[in-house]
């Protein structure tokens, strides 16, 4: 049982470990994106929109080809999250708007577009249930390595997840290394600590704003598609996302700033959130505690971030200028 | 390299911020190779602006720039880089987390700069060429301002600067530092280097340029080589009209004990000691003079008296009131406590709009910030502030559109009245100001001077922070001078010299603690 | 060496400055052509999806606003409460103190009055329940606003992040006394409370306010007149005002900085608070975790755009209930998602705060003359 235990932490772990790489790598530009929530939204569903209009142009759902089956809805996805990653950037850098309410009018426009394109999709299949499902195309993604099964344990601890839980980890260690130890992970640290001195050190503080927003809504959007095709193997059902964009956001918090410590966390914010399941096996439990015990990553979060504020270290705050845009001519 | 053509040229370079405001106005002036050229100008005469066009902060609104006679766009400050311009801002450019390696490396590409070993080297080398000394590895928050600023002259010449910009570079630094400083320029002079220094300090654009353009309103007035000038000419160039530059000093007449200040000790934010075992008196009809670096604890010493800094046990500061001669402890009391109290004290703070006014409102809103609890109603009154603001724009010649327009959007020196005009107004008995000229024009100034005396021949004890020496010899009685969070003693301001001054401000002689305080 | 390196050879034909001097009726006119241009790109998307007309269309919006007595009144009721929360989280804002988690105190006020109307609803007697509905909520509201500010005063903890966090610990409690007191073992809903004597019913005679709404705008109507005097005209509004715009001031000036952050966030937990009260008592008459309805978001938006005037906040909220109801209408008639009208809402606030930025800063070509002759 602990075993299955590890691997549904890790299954629930994955969407907010790209949720919280994404919103890192952006958040150490200065951009604060509370609009990652809309964000994993629209990744989400423009997977979904990806695979439906391949699987719709298949004669024969056996005849998937597995590259393009996995390569549209991805790139819809990422096509997708950038879109709206290129919103945020243009609202708060160009035009140097307030980030916090951009961020959150994002997360509604994000959730009503994916809620909407998903709602408008389920009325063209016509389906009895208010959910859409892609069986064909999911089975790529949730494929597991071929050796899992005959590993026992190991297997399905680390072997039996479908190649995009494996991205995301290693996308979150590149991540980390980028931010560590390349220059322009360097110069993009300084545009989120104090921009108008990487300014001044000819860094373009506006292209790495975009650009960072950009590829860390794309990284959040993976999330969404993960958790669609992978995790609900491709069934797609309105609000199914649910709060698992702030659990990202709280995630950041949690793992100050650090791409690798979120592989973790994440794994641990994937067991909290399904710990209930589990502890209903060991102690009988009634419905409204598990409500209780699923209070508890933002419960964590908040004590991190408490404790962090009291420790005062100078490593472990959020980045100097987060929230703030930025002008060159600001004195 | 032909001598003939300049290093660099402005050409008609006009710029201007909003409607009103024209910051440059049809400037043009030229910098030559191995010169040293100071930009002389008083505040608000457009001298960092107009450098800032060149270093691609800001870009001018007409005009052309030439480097070494071709026409060059500098769209950002990368584009100022390729030319070869490095500039070392007066707000420091550095990211406060990140090494001294780390700081030079920002934007730079890896393929030419190699790894942190190959930058260390580099820094070391160039530390090592022009006579500086800096610790690749240490974070710039552990820095001394001293240190930060020599970092930022390395992180120049590491990108290859020929011309280097330094805006008002020895503001933060003692005379010895200046004097260390200046040594490191002429090296670079001998090498090929053209060096622009933003200042208002005549007495340093004798000692260290060959040539001073002089800027006034926006404008250029022109230029002059240094060995024809004098402080007279180049202050007369500078403000446009004859200056009495003597600051007045007023004989001590009532003097009387106001301020007693015993074994105080007080920590900054982050828990290092800022201020050790100050014992110190202040006086009624007096002006007692704080000398020091920046950030040797004048903060601090302040900021206790008016309630807003905490004090170790041990430490006293005792008000004597003027009539009675009751004793108040003031230590241990918060703002609201002492004005309790009854002690009337007035403080103009360094910050002025960070602490002293809110920038964002206008001067009656900031009239009524020391006195917006009168009365018991909890609503505001907004009709004596008004008064007040009015009758302070009247007396002072504030220029502002309106009692309402926000404070921030005033000039320097009209910040400045609005703030020690309500600071006076509240009729002190102790008036505490921190570099109440800095950024001032001289004629701002002399109102200030003439301000402060003012209060000390109504019997208020002046206690006036200050950073430029000569003023403070001028205008103070007595200076105690602080030296890393010590009192390394008080002279007298009759007596006293500079480099005595100058000394006391990097040497602690504690031996001599006892034979200086008289 | 210099010339090997990139650099520009032409200059960028413009460049952005800072405006300072527009005046105000001109800020105005971009905001309202801001509004006019999303409703606009809302109109072309909503023909590109149904094939109508816009004129058809904008009719269908406001008849789905305020087509009959009954929507008015609905639609009255939407602002109220919007505006009700707007209010309560605009101290805070003009404070600096990013309280993004209005949401969770609106449901912690409304479980408040939830706990009181159904643990005490027929043991006390009526007037006595409505008596502790409101003063229970309003206390729980203002609990949950005032944790994250003890910890800003205290230890400078991010309060945007902490506020948010605060949310989802709010909703998930919601959901446990959700179960607790569901009316059917197990399927997690409650029932209207005390239909029979309608203990802790916020209400009017039916005589009197037909729909049952007018109560709840009379009193936020109320809130904010006075939250227009508080921040304006009281002392304490101006220690709000000092101690948004900058710490060292306001200890300057003898605020207590710290008590100012508790007290202000104590008086915005409490509205949230009573928002939750007049949706649990004085609406719903039961709580659900989605009761805030993502209000406490939209209320930030609401305070924000109205640049944190209370009056204009009526304006600001009016115009985006209205949206609201009308593209929920369009989305009803023409058979769309209902989920159309966040894509609508979004749309819009995306132009008005894309807008400010020509109010703050304007564009400028370089060197017009040159570029005319080149």
């Amino acid at each position: 049982m602990i075993v299955s235990f590890i691997h549904r932490a890790v299954m629930q772990g994955i969407p907010l470990l790209y949720g919280a790489t994404g919103e890192i790598i952006t958040e150490k530009s200065g951009n604060l994106n509370l609009g990652i929530p809309g964000v994993m939204y629209v990744g989400g569903i423009s997977g979904v929109i990806g695979a439906f209009m391949y699987e719709n142009s298949l004669p024969d759902k056996s005849a998937a080809n597995p590259f393009w089956a996995i390569a549209i809805p991805l790139l819809c996805c990422l096509l997708g999250s950038f879109l709206i990653g290129l919103l945020y950037s243009f609202l708060t850098t160009t035009l140097r708007a307030n980030q916090n309410v951009t961020g959150l009018a994002i997360t509604t426009f994000g959730v009503g577009l994916g809620n909407f394109f998903g709602g408008s999709l389920i009325k063209i299949v016509g389906a009895d249930v208010p959910s859409i499902t892609l069986s064909t195309t999911s089975k790529f993604f949730s494929a597991s390595l071929p050796f899992a099964q005959n590993l026992g344990w190991f297997g399905e601890i680390f072997l039996s997840y479908g190649f995009l839980a494996y991205l995301a980890v290693i996308v979150a260690i590149l991540a980390s290394l980028f931010l560590k130890r390349s220059r322009v992970g360097l110069n993009l640290r300084a545009v989120g600590e104090n921009p108008a001195t990487a300014d001044a050190a000819g860094i373009n503080v506006s292209r790495y704003k975009y650009l960072s927003t950009c590829v860390g809504s794309m990284i959040a959007g993976l999330g969404g598609l993960y958790y669609v095709m992978d995790y609900v193997s491709g069934v797609w059902s309105n609000d199914g996302f649910g709060d698992r964009g702030w659990l990202a956001i709280a995630l950041v918090i949690f793992t100050v700033w650090k791409p690798n410590f979120a592989i973790i966390g994440s794994i641990l914010f994937g067991g909290l959130y399904i710990v209930h399941n589990y502890l209903n096996q060991l102690i009988p439990m009634n419905m409204s505690s598990q409500e209780l015990i699923k209070m508890a990553p933002y419960v964590v979060t908040v004590l991190v971030l408490i404790f962090n504020s009291m420790r005062n270290k100078r490593e472990s705050q959020p980045p100097e200028a987060l929230g703030l845009s930025y002008f060159r001519e600001d004195r | 390299m032909d001598k003939q053509t300049p290093a660099v040229s402005l050409r008609h370079i006009t710029k201007a911020f909003g409607s009103k405001v024209v910051a440059n106005k049809d400037v043009s002036m030229d910098i030559m190779s191995g010169e040293i050229l100071s930009l002389l100008g008083e505040n608000g005469s457009g001298k960092t602006t107009l450098m800032n066009m060149l270093s691609g902060i800001y870009h001018q609104d007409a005009g052309q720039i030439l480097v070494n006679g071709n026409e060059v766009f500098i769209n950002s400050p990368k584009d100022a880089y390729a030319l070869g311009i490095g500039m070392i801002h007066q707000h420091f450019k550095l990211v406060e987390v990140f090494t001294a390696v780390e700081n030079v490396a920002l934007g730079m590409d890896k393929k030419t700069t190699g790894g942190a070993k190959e930058i260390a080297k580099a820094i070391t080398e160039i530390c090592d060429r022009y006579g500086f000394d800096v610790d690749p590895k240490k974070k710039v928050y552990n820095m001394t301002v001293s240190q930060k600023q020599t970092l930022e002259i390395v992180k120049a010449l590491y990108r290859g600067a020929n011309i280097l910009i330094l805006d008002e570079p020895t503001a933060v630094l003692t005379p010895q530092e200046t004097d260390k400083l200046f040594a490191v320029l002429r090296n670079m002079k001998k090498d090929g280097k053209s060096i622009i220094i933003i200042t208002h300090k005549l007495n340093e654009v004798l000692a260290i340029s060959d040539r001073v353009a002089i800027l006034r309103k926006g404008e250029y007035i022109g230029d002059v080589e240094t060995k024809d000038a004098s402080v007279q000419s180049l202050t007369e160039m500078m403000v446009g009209q004859k200056v009495e530059l003597d600051i007045e000093r007023p004989a001590v007449e009532h003097k009387a004990l106001r301020l007693r200040i015993d074994h105080l000790t007080c920590l900054d934010r982050y828990g290092v000691t800022a201020l050790d075992d100050v014992s110190l008196e202040a006086y009624g009809g007096e002006i007692l003079g704080i000398a020091g670096i920046s950030g040797s604890g004048q903060k601090q010493l302040l900021e206790a008296v008016a309630g807003l800094q905490h004090a170790e046990s041990g430490s006293s500061i005792e008000y004597i009131e003027p009539d009675t001669g009751t004793r108040h402890q003031l230590l241990g009391k918060s703002v609201s406590d002492i004005k309790r109290m009854g002690v009337a004290l007035s403080f103009v703070p360094e910050d002025r709009l960070g602490m002293g006014l809110v920038g964002a409102m206008g001067m009656t809103d900031n009239m009524m910030l020391r006195s917006y609890e009168k009365g018991r109603l909890p609503f505001t009154d907004r009709k004596t502030p008004r008064q007040l603001a009015s009758k302070v724009k009247e007396e002072l010649e504030v220029v502002t559109p309106s009692l309402n327009t926000p404070v921030r959007k005033l000039s320097g020196g009209n910040v400045q009245k609005v703030l020690v005009g309500r600071e006076i107004a509240s009729d002190p008995t102790v008036l505490m100001a921190a570099y109440a000229v800095r950024g001032l024009d001289i004629n701002t100034s002399y109102t200030i001077y003439r301000l402060l005396n003012e209060q000390k021949k109504k019997g208020v004890a002046v206690i006036y922070v200050g950073e430029d020496l000569d003023v403070l010899l001028a205008l103070c009685d007595r200076i105690a001078v602080l030296c890393g969070g010590k009192l390394n003693g008080v002279v007298d301001g009759k007596t006293a010299t500079k480099e005595e001054v100058g000394l006391m401000m990097t040497n602690l002689r504690t031996e001599r603690k006892e034979a200086d305080a008289s | 060496m210099t010339s090997a390196k990139e650099r520009s050879t032409h200059e960028k034909p413009f460049h952005i400055v800072k405006r300072t001097d527009l005046p105000v009726w001109k800020s105005w006119l971009i905001r309202i052509a801001a509004v006019v241009a999303s409703l606009i790109i809302c109109a072309v998307i909503i023909i590109l999806l149904t094939d109508d007309n816009p004129i058809q269309l904008y009719a269908t919006m406001i008849q789905g606003a305020v087509g009959s007595p009954r929507r008015v009144w609905a639609l009255l009721q939407g602002v109220a409460i919007l505006l009700c929360i707007s209010l309560a989280v605009t101290p805070a804002f003009k404070m600096r103190f990013w309280n993004i988690g209005a949401e969770g105190q609106v449901l912690i006020g409304g479980l408040g009055a939830t706990a009181v109307m159904l643990l005490l609803g027929h043991s006390l007697p009526a007037p006595v329940v409505l008596l502790l509905v409101i003063v229970v909520s309003i206390l729980c509201g203002a609990i949950w606003g005032v944790i994250p500010a003890i910890f800003k005063a205290f230890w400078n903890t991010n309060e945007t992040l902490f506020t948010l966090m605060m949310n989802y610990i709010a909703i998930q409690l919601v959901s446990y006394f959700t179960y607790i007191w569901s009316s059917n073992k197990g399927n997690n809903v409650i029932n209207t409370i005390n239909v029979d004597n309608h203990a802790g019913w916020l209400e009017l005679p039916p005589s009197i306010d037909r729909y049952g709404y007018l109560l709840n705008i009379l009193i936020v109507a109320v809130l904010t007149v006075l939250m227009y005097f508080y921040l304006n005209n009281s002392k304490q509004g101006y220690e709000i005002a000092v101690v948004g715009e900058s710490i060292n001031t306001a200890k300057y000036a003898g605020i207590n900085v710290k008590k100012v952050i508790i007290r202000t966030m104590l008086i915005s937990g409490a509205l949230c608070g009573v928002a939750g009260m007049l949706l649990v008592s004085g609406t719903d008459h039961t709580i659900t975790p989605n009761t805030a309805a993502g209000r406490g978001f939209t209320a930030i938006v609401v305070s924000w755009l109205a640049k944190f005037n209370p009056l204009f906040m009526v304006l600001t909220s009016l115009l985006l209930v209205f949206m609201e109801k009308g593209a929920l209408e369009i989305s009803t008639v023409f058979g769309l998602n209902s989920s159309f009208s966040d894509i609508i809402t979004g749309i819009i606030i995306f132009f008005i705060i894309g807008s400010e930025f020509f109010i703050n800063y304007s564009i400028k070509r370089t060197h017009a003359k040159e570029a005319q002759t080149k």
